[in-house]
């Protein structure tokens, strides 16, 4: 059994709950906190990976350089880590990462798509860094596949693949299964991960469920701090690993005041399970969609709701933001007709 | 006369871009499908439509008797297999190579925009599929109002895109990128491409979003619809699916461009459709069909 490895997303997940809009200062006061509660990796990129800032998801309060610089210098013992989505970001942005002190990396594409992954997991590897695959909105691929999936990141170079339910729309079953299939058909020494979301109030105990099968690598963020209704919450985890007597790094009172104190003043939008986000999980939507469908929403007076509903419909996949907009004005010409 | 013509590459491009020379071009003559695999579907469909083969590449070509005949090359290889097929065509001052590579030895081309700039350069770039679906957009902005900055989002089905494409996909989004600011005009350029493998597959969709100085909306739209009819000239799927839609960026509340810092003015999005001719994919293909009407286009325009 791998060790237990706990990697926080508040600073790349967390981005998506407040527009990507952390100042500097802000974002390595945290990091640094982060690093003393002992969580073993810290993730810090636009929510959409780097060179993800754009019309499409967002511009950044900061460049990706800028959030980085400076920050590998303050951790104790945390890995500095980032993400990247093939299509999006490029090696080049890599490489600029890899000079800013990253150490790991996450190469993520949609579930079925892991093949437009290898060029840059070999690129991660030759530049000597830690690297995970991350199969995006799982629950659209069935176990056996998905696993077929992350075999090709594993062929590639990956030191760790992970089921990624983008959507928060998977139940503890369907976790369990993903992780099996995985345990199947990767060796031994590849890493298994778990990344949640909490959208149908599973996060946590999905995150414990697929521990309890074989991931070892867990993401949570802070306060939950994350797309739609957030992560799994950093906190409630470490306490439930407490009690379930699992040794880890992390100390739970420090994690609690940073997440009280420190991120949930800055949630402009309250990051919990409301009729919005819960629709995500419930129609199996990209939680990063919701800000960009409340805007549109609003703009063209529609229900945020149906907005989501429809994009579920349409089977669009992570990274098609632009149609959200679409989708608001087929609505609106269709109420008009 | 019609012209003649060869094509090198048998895959997906190649292979419908045969198809379109054969059925509706009335300047260009079909002459050779230059493959290297004997087995592959593009060469068997060739020879069933009568057209002259070799699996043995550009060396193939060279030592048949239809090369000396024919005046356009189209190269729809790699990026790599391109430098070395030019570097054997360029000796030869009589025929032109049209590029659908991610090599861009020559200057990208986008045949609405700046066909008569590269009409006589002997080796032209074809961008990229995204490329051809935007760029037209992006110069159609710039003509009205100066463009600080374009980005483009190109969403194709999984099922189009060939193992070339998956392998390089870095090579789409720096060429796009790269050619939205030479071609488009924008200061700044930025390219997304997004898989997706929704069954029936699903139509190529491309958006673009443009950040430019202030301008009559009514002439940025304008000329925004003027320039789809020019492309429609070559791609008859390719659609404005929804209205022009604008939004204001203010001074008092501007955006953060990596590369430009903080701009305000006008954004400008315009959200597209590219329905494929269903010739050798099936119709959410678009992203093949504007790649192969594009160099359709420029070569009828060559032969004039």
């Amino acid at each position: 059994m791998h060790k237990i490895y706990i990697q926080d997303v508040t600073l790349r997940d967390g981005m998506h709950a407040i527009r990507h809009q952390y100042g500097k200062e802000k974002l390595k006061e945290i990091a640094i906190a982060i690093d003393k509660a002992g969580v073993d990796a810290i993730e810090i990129s636009h929510g959409d990976g780097l060179a993800g800032g754009s019309f499409n998801y967002g511009f950044g309060k900061h460049t990706d350089w800028d959030w980085l610089e400076g920050i590998r210098e303050e951790l104790t013992h945390a890995k500095l880590t980032t993400l990247i989505l093939p299509g999006i970001a490029t090696i080049d942005d890599l490489k600029k990462a890899r000079e800013l002190g990253v150490e790991s990396v996450r190469i993520a594409t949609h579930c079925t798509e892991a093949d437009i992954a290898p060029q840059h997991i070999e690129a991660a590897k030759k530049l000597g860094m830690d690297v995970g695959g991350f199969l995006m909105m799982a629950h659209l691929n069935e176990p056996k596949k998905l696993a077929e999936q992350a075999k090709i990141m594993e062929d590639a170079g990956a030191d760790c693949v992970y089921v990624t339910d983008s959507a928060g729309a998977l139940l503890m079953d369907g976790v369990i299964d993903r992780i099996k299939a995985f345990r199947d058909v990767l060796k031994d020494e590849t890493e298994i991960g778990i990344h949640c979301h909490h959208n149908l109030s599973l996060g946590v105990a999905n995150t414990i469920v697929a521990y309890q099968h074989g991931a070892n690598r867990l993401d949570a963020s802070l306060a939950g701090m994350g797309a739609g209704a957030g992560n799994a919450p950093l906190e409630v985890l470490i306490a439930i690993l407490n009690k379930m007597e699992v040794k880890h790094n992390s100390d739970l009172f420090q994690l609690m005041d940073i997440a009280d104190d420190i991120i949930r003043p800055l949630q402009t939008r309250p990051v919990r399970v409301d009729r919005e986000t819960l629709s995500l999980g419930y129609a199996g939507v990209y939680s990063s969609f919701l800000l960009h469908a409340e805007r549109a929403a609003k703009k063209y007076d529609l229900d945020t709701r149906t907005i989501l509903n429809e994009l579920g419909k349409r089977n669009m996949v992570g990274g098609q933001e632009d149609m959200i907009v679409d989708v608001a004005l087929d609505l609106k010409s269709k109420m008009n007709e | 006369m019609k012209t003649k013509v060869a094509i090198i590459g048998s895959g997906n491009i190649g292979t419908d871009l045969m198809i379109k020379i054969i059925r509706l071009s009335e300047s260009l003559e079909m002459s050779v499908l230059v493959g290297i695999d004997p087995d592959s579907d593009g060469l068997a469909r060739a020879k069933r439509m009568d057209i002259t083969t070799t699996h043995e590449g550009i060396d193939g070509l060279l030592k048949m008797p239809e090369w000396k005949d024919i005046k356009i090359v189209f190269d729809a290889t790699s990026a790599k297999a391109h430098v070395y097929n030019w570097n054997k065509i360029k000796a030869f001052p009589d025929k032109k190579m049209i590029d659908l590579t991610p090599a861009a030895i020559g200057p990208y081309l986008v045949p609405p925009v700046n066909f008569l700039d590269n009409m006589d350069v002997p080796n032209v770039n074809m961008v990229t599929c995204g490329g051809q679906a935007t760029i037209p957009m992006v110069a159609a902005v710039n003509r009205v109002a100066k463009v600080h900055y374009g980005e483009i989002v190109a969403s194709i089905a999984s099922k189009s895109a060939g193992p070339g494409t998956r392998a390089n996909i870095d090579e789409f989004t720096e060429t796009t990128a790269a050619a939205i600011e030479k071609v488009g005009g924008a200061e700044r350029g930025k390219a997304i491409i997004v898989l997706n493998p929704a069954e029936p597959p699903l139509v190529m969709r491309d958006t673009v979003f443009t950040l430019s100085e202030q301008a009559d909306r009514e002439k940025i739209k304008a000329s925004i619809h003027e320039m789809v009819l020019e492309v429609q000239k070559y791609v008859p799927g390719y659609q404005l699916h929804q209205e022009v839609q604008f939004d204001d960026i203010p001074e008092s509340d501007p955006v953060f461009i990596e590369g430009l810092g903080l701009r305000h003015g006008l954004k400008t999005t315009v959200l597209l459709k590219v329905v494929g001719a269903g010739h050798y994919l099936p119709e959410y293909a678009g992203n093949l069909d504007i790649m192969t009407s594009a160099a359709r286009a420029t070569a009828e325009r060559i032969v004039g």
